[in-house]
């Protein structure tokens, strides 16, 4: 599956998808890109008088690209419409602030995928090699019809 | 074949199960005859944990299938009975 598919593959769309470019993929983890533009409108309200990209938006982003485009990757091809994915834990650590226009790099690390269930260790760092977050997050990978 | 309950394999699986209970769920509730999921309030992502803990502490190796067909105390001690003897 070429990284492409896998984008494609993804049960996101804007406002709510948060990977621009997938730089590697293989069945120990993952590496992508993504860039929190100033326009996203939670940035007029995260905060009101400064903006920086909640936490919890770092954390999609960290699940998006570290934990949901490998699950869609081990599933080989037979992720579909019907795959049903179910984020079941995070546990995560914030260093750094990212501002608008920031870009953020998110790299992966495979710990299983068994029995469906994926769990990875993700960190995020910024443009600058720092890291900004870290974490383990975990998620359900069901194709319809398995049990 | 009887098929005997093991108390001491009983007692380690209930170990394993006590970390993954909700905090709403007392240790007490643990019974053989418990439906991990509909009486024990666990999700299925723990019960994965459960699995990867059982394959640890009684160094056997769980299928898929197997995973399909746990879904009581009674059936993961059956599991861990049937995986033991086929290693011997």
């Amino acid at each position: 599956m070429t990284t492409n598919e896998i984008i494609a593959a993804l049960p996101y769309a804007k406002p709510f998808l948060f990977v621009d470019d997938l730089l590697e993929v293989n069945a120990d983890g993952t590496k992508g890109k993504y860039t929190f533009r100033e326009d996203l409108d939670f940035f007029r309200g995260h905060f009101k008088d400064y903006a920086v990209t909640p936490g919890v938006l770092l954390t999609e982003c960290c699940a998006q690209i570290g934990l949901v485009c490998l699950g869609i990757f081990l599933l080989d091809g037979k992720a579909s419409a019907q795959t049903k994915i179910a984020l079941t834990s995070t546990a995560m650590e914030y260093y750094l602030p990212v501002v608008p226009n920031e870009q953020v790099t998110v790299t992966s690390e495979k710990e299983y995928f068994r029995f469906h269930k994926l769990k990875c260790k993700v960190k995020m760092h910024n443009s600058e090699g720092e890291l900004v977050c870290k974490g383990v997050i975990s998620g359900m990978f069901k194709n319809e019809g398995n049990a | 074949m009887e098929l005997l309950m093991d108390e001491s394999r009983y007692e380690k699986l209930r170990e394993i199960i006590k970390i993954y209970l909700p905090e709403d769920v007392s240790v007490d509730a643990i019974s053989s005859e418990s439906h991990f999921i509909n009486e024990l309030n666990i999700n299925s992502a723990n019960l994965v944990d459960i699995v990867l803990d059982v394959e640890d502490a009684f160094d056997i190796i769980l299928e898929n299938e197997d995973m399909d067909q746990m879904q009581t105390v009674s059936d993961a001690l059956q599991i861990i009975e049937t995986k033991i003897s086929d290693k011997a």
